[in-house]
């Protein structure tokens, strides 16, 4: 039973594939995560020292760490979206392999450039 | 199975608008989340404060109007992709689906300008 | 699962196991092939996971200690063994379009197609497909989204939809589109990854989804 079910995970693992699974997950989370976004942006409705307090909060590493996920994540949509936006509307075929690459690129620099900021 | 797997000709035409007006988003999305991610990464430096952010927002017409453009665009491609999850992965199919995409994207976008109005007056 | 022994010989084929196994050791197995040398597409299996031509997969590639998987093609219902009824995948060849749609000129005058014409050149990038159901068995939209025609299917429709002498295209593009048709394609290029002719079907349905948009929003579809 675990050949097959090995064996299912293997016709999954090509390049292309992972690219889509980045993608449509993150697009999940990215799309549970933006009434959270909203509601905690929305404090600021109830005034300066209401989002402040909010901020506050978030100092935490843990926070942080969520937060350098999020930038993450968007990144990672990004470059996913640019890679179906070429492959559907400019029809690119050789360029594909480095379309993908591009996406995990973008994804990795943004989230690095957010840490650097984080430590300086 | 009858012609086209059982759908009618508005459905397969409602069906590929939608699948013109993702792409269409994502396009604009692509562009608001490369300025959105540059801000970011400005606003983090040093830390954030309430003070900072609502002295960036408030009474600036460009941010609106990016900020509006960008929820209107989310509004549109957020709620699509997840109708299509729900759809593979749950098999949750037909009308009662797409009336809680059409709920999902009012939500995005009312929670959005309520938010975006917030930090803007 | 069943488990059998079988003794290796020089440049044994997956196709070449089979056989030993219905003719020494369980002659109730059921498959199917008929040239054994790639040129008919009907012995794909699924061979440790993924789909393949058995007479074109060497045992001495794939047994990685000595044991090999061997299944039915995915997203087919199975008959019996190693045997899938393929009638769906076939049907859905047709419900795409699939067959060429003579015009009225067409019996009057030859068509002047330029091999260098982009037309020509994108049927002639997806028209060598054998429909051996590689593609269909390799693709995930086809077991998420049962009504999806599939990327064979599509693929055809691609070469016909750039065929000048063909007067069947408003209604192929109506076929093609939608969730039932390209539109429900998400590129996971599973079909090119898998394709033993090489063929790159992803891109075929990506053609498929400009034309169809194109039509959608000149109000033609």
């Amino acid at each position: 039973m675990s050949a097959l079910a090995a064996s299912s995970f293997r016709r999954r693992t090509h390049p292309a594939y992972v690219a889509f699974l980045v993608h449509r997950l993150s697009g999940l989370m990215l799309a549970l995560f933006l009434p959270l976004h909203f509601w905690a942006l929305g404090q600021a409705i109830e005034g300066e020292a209401r989002l402040e307090s909010f901020l506050r909060w978030t100092d935490n590493p843990l926070t942080k760490f969520a937060e350098l996920g999020l930038v993450v994540l968007l990144a990672a949509h990004l470059g996913g979206g640019l890679r179906l936006l070429f492959i559907e509307l400019v029809g690119w075929r050789d360029w594909q392999s480095r379309a993908i690459a591009f996406a995990f690129a973008l994804g990795l620099a943004f989230g690095l450039l957010f840490l650097l900021n984080l430590g300086a | 199975m009858s012609a086209y797997a059982g759908r009618t000709r508005s459905q397969i035409r409602w069906e590929a608008r939608l699948w013109v007006a993702q792409r269409a988003s994502a396009m604009v999305l692509a562009l608001c989340v490369l300025v959105h991610l540059a801000t970011i990464v400005f606003a983090v430096r040093g830390g954030l404060s309430a003070g900072e952010i609502l002295s960036r927002t408030r009474g600036n017409g460009a941010w609106l109007a990016f900020y509006v453009l960008f929820i209107a665009a989310v509004a549109i491609h957020a709620p699509i992709g997840l109708r299509t999850i729900f759809a593979e992965w749950l098999g949750w199919r037909g009308r009662s689906l797409d009336i809680a995409a059409a709920l999902f994207a009012v939500l995005i976008a009312a929670a959005g300008l309520r938010t975006v109005l917030g930090l803007y007056a | 699962m069943q488990r059998y022994e079988v003794p290796a010989a020089p440049s044994q084929t997956i196709l070449d196991l089979v056989t030993y196994i219905q003719r020494a050791l369980d002659p109730t197995l059921s498959y199917r092939f008929a040239c054994r040398v790639g040129m008919c597409g009907s012995c794909a299996m699924t061979v440790n996971g993924r789909p393949r031509w058995t007479c074109r997969t060497h045992v001495a590639k794939v047994a990685g200690e000595g044991e090999v998987t061997i299944e039915p093609l995915k997203n087919m219902p199975v008959v019996k063994d190693l045997t899938v009824d393929m009638r769906e995948f076939f049907d859905k060849w047709a419900r795409a379009r699939g067959a060429f749609v003579p015009s009225e000129d067409a019996a009057r005058d030859f068509a002047v197609v330029p091999p260098s014409s982009p037309e020509r050149v994108e049927a002639d990038a997806a028209i060598e497909c054998i429909g051996c159901g590689v593609c269909y068995a390799a693709c995930d939209v086809v077991a998420w989204n049962p009504d999806y025609l599939g990327p064979a299917a599509l693929n055809r429709a691609w070469t016909l939809v750039n065929d000048l002498r063909d007067d069947g295209q408003p209604e192929r593009l109506l076929a093609v589109a939608g969730d039932a048709g390209c539109h429900a394609c998400h590129s996971h290029e599973s079909c090119r990854t898998y394709c033993p002719k090489s063929l790159n079907p992803t891109a075929s349905i990506a053609g498929l989804k400009r034309a169809t948009a194109r039509a959608a929003l000149r109000g033609e579809l």
